[in-house]
């Protein structure tokens, strides 16, 4: 009897003690509110927004509803988390790497960006690319095409449209390629462990990637056209470029900030995990017959990416959440579309504020999700 | 079980703190505004950012603007100094939860006065301070002299959390134009960016526009085209539930407009005292008990105008003689051709 006590009372205070601090947080709004005449409910999210946003990746204007304008926003947020977590991740590896470069250029250049970058604040580093940096673009008008098709202003980056024709088709081919990827990599794995012999995969997959798409444009019929950007004049000195495609400087300058500032982070974790594996694994390593190469690959990396993915992961959540500081520069994310101009224009601070937060918090939990299953995939399988 | 007991003693004093707290809070809702004001000794103010003529603040940190002037001189009336005012700056998105919310008791911050924010959100509108109107500037080089030049794919920079992002969808809409809106949280971003090249055209209300300008690099680069796409009567607001503050903040407005309607001004206040006319010494102290119904003294509304001035004294102070509008425009006395209007202070 006694025993039992003392395992549930603790755990009855403890829910008890959360249970009165939200009664007694909620209960406190409840009162707040009614005594100013605030209302409470989500009934605003089907209403018409009235608003537009400068970009974004489904189709929205002001007459589409609130909850129109949280997904413009969401989707937004998510992607230049996802741009970022992908710039972050390959340079964070080749920085991380060039660290421990035997080559002095190499590895104090590596240190001093890693430096230099993670020990400015990420908001003046936006500021920075966004404000300095775009002000020394050139005006549409004055602008050099890059390669002939690509113009950086300061209206933003101009790129060709791609115009498909059959593009099913060379959907298809792109999903023949990886599949035959994937099965030419499980035969030679086969072939690996039952004859020992190696066959190089790396250069057929690099072969069959380009092999099937050229197959389709050559017997498929798929064609493919690029949309140039075209100057336009709206007045006297005022320009911009029609057709093809337009980033807005703002996405450019927060992708960059958000990945060089966190690609310092990610170095560090790949220098620690590097480290972090016995020097006398490379030396056995080696030993063995491996190429340096292979050391790398089949010795360091698995048993250094244990130590890598963990911290990692907490980077790519801190980048997400980051992204929101993207409000500075007026890159329409998730704050600023709906815990900016809805919540100004609905009033329903509560409301919004409490999805807001609850959709930073599922993000977060997704990443952290998958992280941590990848991270319990490549753990040591003990026999 | 000892070490249980402590948990739970614990557990019983969080619990004691939290009841406090509540019945702290329900006691508070009772006492008025003005009782805590008068507590604290100052009044709180919810101002813009930085927005020259209107609420701005020098190197030294003293604030000025027409807006801030509403504020001094419900401290004028409230608390007999009209420098007894903390303010609070605060951007477009913030201001209504702030004054929501209970951190400040007046927003006094160019906001517009519209029906769904009148209604909607707990708060009260006490009057308009500046009748406004939505405008665009553009660059002098662009050619552009008129709104009808503005062509498809225009990128225009504003605030976001304003009427402005509505009205400019409105206006573009009904023009059948395609646009791009940038729309950015402070005000210094959208004039950095507009002033970088970013956007085309930059729209906000228009004295917000004239003030601007004066910020920007090279002011004389710029105009501001003669189209008004929308009524923006700026005003002070309060919060909804606190009659008697309402009608305080509402009538140091009116006491400012109606002491210029007279003539009385800071400098001649004192003298007014002896006027023959009763409506001059019912402004200045000298006739009627017109504090009491407030709780204040009858010379309430003689320490407003001396101390702060009437509404042509802040204006020319504030926004002619820093060149913003030097043009009084709708803001004159209905007297002189203007709409400012009050109810009669009896």
């Amino acid at each position: 009897m006694n025993f039992k006590l003392k395992d549930i009372v603790p755990q009855l205070i403890t829910v008890l003690a959360v249970v009165l601090v939200f009664s007694f947080f909620t209960y406190n709004a409840q009162i707040n509110m009614e005594n100013r005449g605030i209302d409470f409910g989500y009934g605003f999210l089907s209403q018409e927004s009235s608003f537009d946003v400068q970009f974004s990746l489904i189709e929205y204007d002001g007459s589409h509803s609130y909850f129109r304008a949280y997904l413009v926003g969401l989707l937004n947020t998510i992607l230049v988390s996802v741009i970022g977590i992908i710039i972050a991740t390959i340079l964070g590896v080749i920085v991380g790497i060039a660290r421990l470069s035997p080559n002095y250029l190499i590895n104090k250049f590596a240190a001093f960006y890693v430096e230099f970058f993670r020990n400015i604040p990420l908001l003046l580093q936006i500021f920075f690319w966004y404000f300095a940096a775009l002000r020394a673009l050139p005006l549409p008008q004055d602008a050099e095409a890059m390669f002939g098709v690509f113009f950086l202003t300061i209206k933003g980056l101009y790129v060709p449209a791609f115009i498909w024709q059959n593009f099913n088709i060379f959907f298809y081919s792109i999903t023949a390629a990886i599949i035959s990827i994937i099965v030419i990599r499980a035969h030679a794995k086969r072939v690996q462990e039952n004859q020992g012999k190696q066959i190089p995969v790396f250069l057929i997959s690099i072969g069959l990637i380009f092999i099937f798409p050229l197959l389709s444009f050559l017997i498929g019929g798929v064609k493919l056209s690029f949309e140039v950007p075209v100057l336009k004049q709206l007045a006297t000195t005022s320009f911009i470029y029609e057709g093809g495609v337009s980033l807005p400087p703002e996405l450019i300058a927060l992708t960059l900030s958000l990945s060089l500032y966190t690609a310092t982070f990610i170095a560090e974790c790949v220098r620690a995990g590097i480290q972090g594996v016995g020097k006398g694994q490379k030396e056995a390593a080696a030993s063995i017959g491996l190429t340096p190469n292979q050391v790398l690959k089949l010795v360091i990396m698995p048993q250094a990416l244990r130590i890598i993915i963990p911290p990692t992961t907490n980077q790519y959540l801190n980048l997400t959440k980051n992204s929101s500081l993207a409000a500075a520069i007026a890159y329409p994310d998730l704050v600023l579309v709906f815990a900016g101009t809805a919540l100004m224009q609905t009033g329903k601070a509560i409301e919004i504020v409490s999805i807001t937060m609850f959709t930073y918090l599922t993000l977060s939990i997704s990443i952290s999700i998958l992280m941590n299953w990848y991270n319990k995939k490549i753990a040591i399988q003990e026999k | 079980m000892f070490k249980y007991l402590k948990q739970l003693t614990s557990l019983v004093a969080m619990v004691a703190v939290l009841f406090t707290f509540t019945t702290e809070s329900m006691a508070a809702k009772k006492s008025k505004t003005l009782k805590n004001t008068q507590k604290k000794g100052f009044v709180r103010c919810g101002v813009s950012q930085g927005l020259p003529g209107f609420s701005n603040a020098d190197a030294a940190g003293n604030w000025t603007g027409v807006d801030v002037d509403v504020c001094r001189a419900v401290a004028a009336a409230v608390l007999g100094d009209a420098n007894k005012v903390k303010f609070t700056p605060l951007s477009a998105k913030e201001r209504f939860t702030a004054l929501t919310s209970g951190e400040i008791d007046i927003l006094s911050r160019n906001t517009t006065w519209t029906l769904s924010r009148d209604a909607d959100i707990g708060l009260t509108f006490v009057g308009v301070n500046f009748y406004d109107g939505q405008g665009f500037m553009v660059r002098k080089s662009s050619g552009i002299t008129s709104t009808s030049q503005f062509k498809n794919g225009i990128s225009a920079c504003t605030n976001i959390g304003t009427t402005t992002e509505l009205n400019m969808r409105d206006f573009f809409n009904s023009k059948g134009i395609s646009y791009e809106p940038v729309a950015f949280e402070k005000a210094d971003e959208v004039v950095a960016a507009y002033d970088a090249g970013r956007c085309d055209t930059y729209t906000t209300d228009k004295s917000g526009l004239a003030a601007q300008r004066t910020k920007m690099k090279n002011p004389d680069e710029h105009i501001v085209l003669p189209e008004t796409i929308s009524k923006e009567p700026l005003g002070p607001v309060v919060r909804q539930g606190d009659a008697v503050w309402e009608d305080i903040v509402r009538w140091s407005l009116n006491t400012m407009i109606e002491a210029e309607e007279y003539g009385i001004t800071s400098a001649n206040a004192d003298m007014m005292k002896t006027s023959d006319n009763p409506a001059i010494k019912r402004l200045v102290g000298a006739e009627g008990e017109l504090g009491a119904a407030f709780g204040l003294d009858n010379d309430w509304s003689l320490r407003i105008i001396k101390q702060v001035g009437n509404y042509g004294e802040s204006y020319k102070r504030n926004i002619a003689d820093t060149g913003i509008l030097p043009d009084r425009g709708p803001n004159q006395l209905w007297t002189k051709g203007g709409i400012l209007y009050v109810p009669p202070a009896r």
